[in-house]
């Protein structure tokens, strides 16, 4: 469609689109906006308090290795997971996409990505009452087994691991299982029929075929992971101390702003690193 | 010979994985209607936790202001949302492009960040904390995603279809309203559900904007979660799954969402 835009035209989309954008830029990106101006000033410039501009907050990020520490901490928090996600994921979004077939792969598709879209916060919530010490997990094990065991995974990295996997095991699966699907059966059937083995196959055709599915459902995980807050407190309790649940504290606990507004827009630089990285990757997977 | 054993194993970890996503969730819905305070076991039927959470004021006020938020989320996002979704389709121009990647923001940025960015600029224009800054933050959220499903319905669309219509003699209105609504209505009620579980499932945003004494659901059931654990929040949380799950459900028939169509 390469036509000269009538005036009309021009009128027409403007009063479409600018709602929207509107919307988004007064949400979304003012904020952000503001967010950068807040992290170079000494105190909240409201209720007449005094104030400068500084870089104090970020040099507070370098000064100390606490908060280096912690965002390392969080970093490898969102990579465990990934990893955990990505290799129980993986195999899933296979069988779903080429073992089954019909109807009930639908069905069982569905069935795997409907806990992703209820309520986060309350599925962290039920492993908590899985996990705790005397919980149902204990209590099920050690019906089972001609043994005593003694589990209390409540508040500690382990629990905070499964409840993310939880939560975003459904993102790898449901990207994976798209790039799956569009593999043309018949190139299998080639490769086979040519006499390449299962190995072969999976290493030759299925992995660089599904990569970018892979890849897209990886970095969505991640992302949200090491910003993650929520769920290192419930599950985690002393030992959830992240670099999310620090920022938390400066908005509403500690109420210094300006040092949260710095230490958001230190992780806002690694994630948008993390998604300029992965970008050339996520385009092919769009397409 | 060992491809039928890989696929009863690959079958087995699919249902592996379907217990991994399920358990808990029944867990901790089952008990929801057991009778004791401390989750002890055996179980005891009982519909008192239930019963508690009608006589609790400070949950149903929570509750009927998420629903409303939702609802007006959903109301302003699809609107917004579905008349962006046919510039975008209808027409060429500079910028488009730009445009549509200005939507992975709201999307890949974590909530922690937007929403904290949200309270800073509210706060800074004078708007403050309360259930109108929670509405603005949950449209922004759940605009890119009524975006990308009416956008993915229009893709469908088949233009010779409009043509037909207006070389038949129907003026540019009748057209809009006879031809292209009717064919883009199943994507525009997804897009509409999946606005609403987006606002009824937030929590970090709410979290950050909503007023204390005056929060939606997620907020106040994060807030009791940190007092201590009671069988009356599994009963909340178990009624928020089967609605969410529920809207979902609806929402995936209408979007033929990932299976075949």
């Amino acid at each position: 469609m390469s036509r000269v835009l009538a005036n009309q035209d021009r009128l027409k989309i403007f009063g479409l689109l600018s709602p929207a954008y509107l919307w988004l830029t007064v949400a979304i990106f003012l904020p952000l906006s503001a967010m950068l101006y807040f992290s170079f000033l000494s105190d909240v410039p409201f209720g007449g308090a005094e104030w400068t501009y500084t870089t104090e907050n970020y040099q507070a990020f370098f000064q100390t290795s606490t908060y280096a520490k912690l965002l390392l901490k969080s970093l490898k928090l969102g990579l465990t997971v990934t990893c955990i996600s990505v290799l129980v994921g993986f195999p899933c979004a296979y069988v779903l996409a080429k073992a089954i077939k019909g109807r009930s792969r639908e069905a069982l598709f569905l069935l795997v990505i409907l806990p992703f879209w209820s309520n986060s916060l309350v599925r962290i919530f039920s492993w908590a009452i899985v996990l705790r010490g005397n919980g149902v997990l204990e209590l099920g094990l050690n019906a089972i087994l001609p043994f005593e065991v003694d589990v209390n995974l409540m508040f500690s990295t382990p629990a905070i691991v499964i409840g993310l996997v939880h939560s975003y095991l459904p993102y790898v699966i449901l990207t994976s299982y798209l790039a799956l699907q569009a593999i043309d059966d018949n190139l299998i059937d080639a490769a086979r029929s040519m006499g390449a083995n299962k190995l072969t196959i999976l290493w030759r055709i299925i992995l660089p075929l599904s990569l970018p599915g892979l890849l897209a459902g990886a970095v969505l995980i991640f992302v949200p992971v090491v910003g993650s807050f929520m769920e290192p407190r419930i599950l985690g309790g002393r030992v959830g101390t992240y670099f999310g649940t620090v920022i938390e504290d400066q908005f509403v606990a500690v109420f210094n702003w300006p040092l949260g507004a710095a230490l958001s827009f230190v992780l806002l630089a690694v994630v948008l690193l993390i998604l300029a990285l992965a970008s050339p990757v996520l385009k092919r997977a769009q397409t | 010979m060992s491809g039928r054993f890989l696929t009863i194993l690959g079958k087995v970890w699919l249902a592996m994985i379907l217990v991994f996503l399920y358990a808990p969730i029944i867990v901790m819905a089952f008990m929801s209607f057991n009778a004791s305070q401390f989750y002890q076991l055996p179980f005891e039927f009982s519909l008192k936790w239930y019963q508690k959470l009608a006589g609790n004021a400070e949950i149903i006020d929570a509750a009927t202001r998420s629903v409303g938020i939702a609802i007006v989320t959903t109301i302003i996002a699809t609107i917004l949302g579905t008349a962006a979704s046919v510039a975008l389709f209808r027409f060429e121009f500079r910028g488009k492009r730009f445009l549509q990647v200005m939507l992975f923001p709201p999307i890949a940025i974590p909530w922690l960040i937007t929403g904290t960015a949200m309270l800073i600029f509210f706060f800074g224009v004078g708007l403050g904390r309360g259930t109108p800054s929670v509405i603005i933050g949950h449209v922004a959220l759940a605009l890119p995603y009524v975006i990308v499903v009416v956008s993915a319905r229009l893709s469908t669309f088949d233009a010779t279809l409009e043509e037909a219509a207006r070389s038949l003699g129907a003026d540019a209105w009748t057209v809009t309203r006879r031809v292209t609504l009717p064919w883009i209505s199943s994507g525009v009620i997804a897009g509409a559900l999946f606005a609403f579980a987006v606002s009824f499932d937030q929590f970090v945003v709410s979290y950050f904007l909503s007023e204390p004494g005056d929060s939606t659901l997620p907020v106040l059931i994060y807030t009791s979660i940190r007092k201590g654990f009671t069988p009356e929040i599994n009963a909340i949380s178990t009624i928020i799954i089967v609605v969410s799950m529920a809207v979902m459900l609806i929402a995936a028939r209408f979007s033929n969402f990932g299976g075949e169509r």
